[in-house]
């Protein structure tokens, strides 16, 4: 037996694969297509402390191995979640990562504590990193000060796994990463979108209505890798890596570069049982090389950092 | 709802570039409803990477009929699938046309692939005891593709077969010659001819749903990119895979 799990501030995740926010709604609206419970995580679609309607059409423009999308946070509201959404979500064995997402530091901690009084969460993730709002989002996660400002407020709030999603659309991902950690957060998720765009020839127009958005999938993942490879160089923090992640292989490749886990989340789009295969295909990988604990790949790159470009300015 | 790995078992080109696959899964046939959707892979790779939401043209026996047109390299993939090429197929989705409810007479008003969804619903309605009469718009004759429908009215918009111009002007022509009973509309077609449709419905006082698409990633309401402004409501947007493809009319801003 190799052991799958590994947990983040006393908090047990079964296995080393979750599910990345807003590609999994709330875990109910594919109950029927996937066991929840093979997951070592759920992380929650975002939420704020207002419902939010979201951005006009168009949302969604498909690229070459990626997509690009522009939801602006559409979501129930924290109120709702909690009467609505939240008691379903209780009753599934596996650990619920609520994600939050605010316009302003105050409504960061507003949402939390408000959480704080539930039963059934596992912990959060903060999301300062959605490229699609005008307010929060990239003003936050690109602000050095600002992403610790909010992790430092929050730390206090709760003693449950703190999770910061960060934003690679900056210079150097590592000094996000290293802010945040010595603010107090548990564990970074690394990455959020890459700002990108599309645009339509026969009308001269921009294909997703707030003109730019946030791109996802394959065609990110080795931007993910060296972005997680960088983070894993300055924290001692774990890192859940995210990046187009399709499959068992891309998994390894993200822990081998130094993530403690994975988020999977473009990939639940095209088959919501995504994850659930690429946990088994980390679990059969880790057999086949004769492991105890899949843990052991954590950083296990072998490279001879004197070629390393990245040193040279990190 | 099945997630399926299904073998194709049929394809034919109907018109210049409009094609007819079928599937066979007697799951998605035995569960689905007229005016609902299968969500397919086209490929196995990362081009295309997203599914392709299509509306089920029609039933036959445990088979499930598309009817598409070659758009773009998803559709071009799928339009060269030959019998015995394996489908990953998501479905049925979405809510079904009301087939059933207070009307006598079904006018299915339909423009270009847009009548992709309407032989299901014929069979539907012929069950139900509706009378069926249906308009069929295409820019040309080449491009009609009237088959498995019932007691059908032709446009073009270029005159070589039919009523010349809009199938929305043939149906307000017709309208004006004929009394329907009871009549309720069923539209899917462009956007324009939608809007067309949905005001011409409103004048007339008649019901009108109508099929739409979005450009969804999912089909399951996961990623909520396929946003539909309401006309109504606390919230502003429905979402076209899991509160539609199906809508009134009168619950929905179409722009």
């Amino acid at each position: 037996m190799v052991k799958e799990s590994f947990n983040i501030r006393g908090v047990e995740f079964k296995n080393r694969v979750l599910v990345a926010s807003g590609t999994f709604g709330y875990g109910d609206e594919v109950k029927d297509l996937v066991d929840v419970s093979k997951l070592g995580g759920i992380c929650t679609k975002s939420l704020s402390w207002k419902p939010r309607d979201g951005n006009p059409p168009r949302r969604i423009v498909e690229t070459p191995s990626g997509m690009l999308n522009s939801i602006g946070l559409a979501n129930i509201g924290v109120h709702t979640f909690i009467s609505e959404k939240l008691p379903y979500l209780r009753t599934l064995d596996t650990a619920v990562m609520v994600n939050i997402a605010a316009s302003t530091v105050q409504e960061y901690c507003d949402v939390l504590s408000l959480l704080e009084r539930e039963e059934g969460i596992g912990g959060y993730e903060i999301n300062v990193s959605c490229p699609n709002v005008r307010e929060g989002g990239l003003s936050f996660g690109t602000d050095c000060s600002k992403t610790k400002e909010i992790t430092a407020r929050l730390r206090p709030l709760t003693e449950k796994p703190l999770i910061v999603k960060l934003t690679p659309n900056v210079t150097h991902i590592s000094e996000f990463a290293r802010a945040v950690e010595e603010a107090g957060a548990d564990a970074v998720s690394v990455i959020n979108t890459l700002v990108g765009m599309a645009v339509d020839i026969r009308t001269k127009k921009p294909k997703l209505s707030t003109v730019t958005g946030g791109l996802s999938g394959p065609a990110i993942k080795p931007v993910a890798l060296a972005k997680v490879y960088e983070a894993a160089q300055v924290v001692h923090i774990p890192i859940i890596g995210i990046g187009g992640i399709m499959t068992a292989e891309d998994a390894i490749e993200f822990l081998l570069v130094g993530a403690t886990a994975v988020q999977v989340g473009t990939a639940n789009f095209i088959d919501p049982a995504a994850g659930v295969k690429i946990a088994e295909g980390l679990r059969t990988y880790a057999q086949a090389q004769g492991l105890q604990d899949v843990g052991q790949l954590v950083g296990a790159m072998e490279s001879d950092l004197a070629y390393s470009v990245l040193q040279s300015w990190l | 709802m099945f997630q399926r790995i299904v073998a194709v078992s049929f394809r034919n080109e109907l018109a210049p570039g409009i094609f007819v696959v079928r599937f066979r899964s007697q799951e998605i046939a035995s569960s689905a409803a007229a005016g609902q959707f299968v969500n397919i892979r086209c490929g196995d790779g990362c081009l295309p990477l997203l599914r392709r939401p299509m509306s089920i043209s029609r039933l036959v026996g445990d088979e499930v009929e598309l009817l598409f047109n070659v758009v773009g390299q998803g559709t071009r993939m799928l339009a060269a699938k030959r019998a015995g090429d394996m489908l990953d197929v998501l479905g049925p989705l979405g809510v079904p046309f009301g087939s059933r409810g207070d009307f006598s007479t079904a006018v299915i008003v339909a423009g270009g692939v847009g009548v992709a969804p309407f032989p299901f619903l014929t069979t539907q309605l012929a069950r139900e005891g509706k009378q069926v009469i249906t308009f069929l718009g295409a820019r040309t004759a080449a491009q009609l593709t009237p088959q498995n429908l019932e007691n059908v009215q032709l446009a073009t918009d270029d005159g070589t077969q039919g009523y010349c111009g809009t199938v929305i002007g043939l149906l307000e022509a017709y309208l004006s010659r004929n009394a329907l009973s009871k009549p309720k509309i069923f539209g899917c077609g462009p956007t324009n001819m939608l809007k067309a449709l949905s005001g011409f419905a409103k004048r007339a006082g008649i019901e009108c749903e109508l099929s739409l698409e979005g450009d969804m990633a999912c089909g399951l309401g996961l990623c909520q990119g396929c946003p539909i402004e309401r006309a109504n409501g606390e919230k502003k947007y429905a979402l076209v895979c899991t509160e539609g493809p199906t809508f009134n009319s009168k619950d929905i801003i179409l722009r």
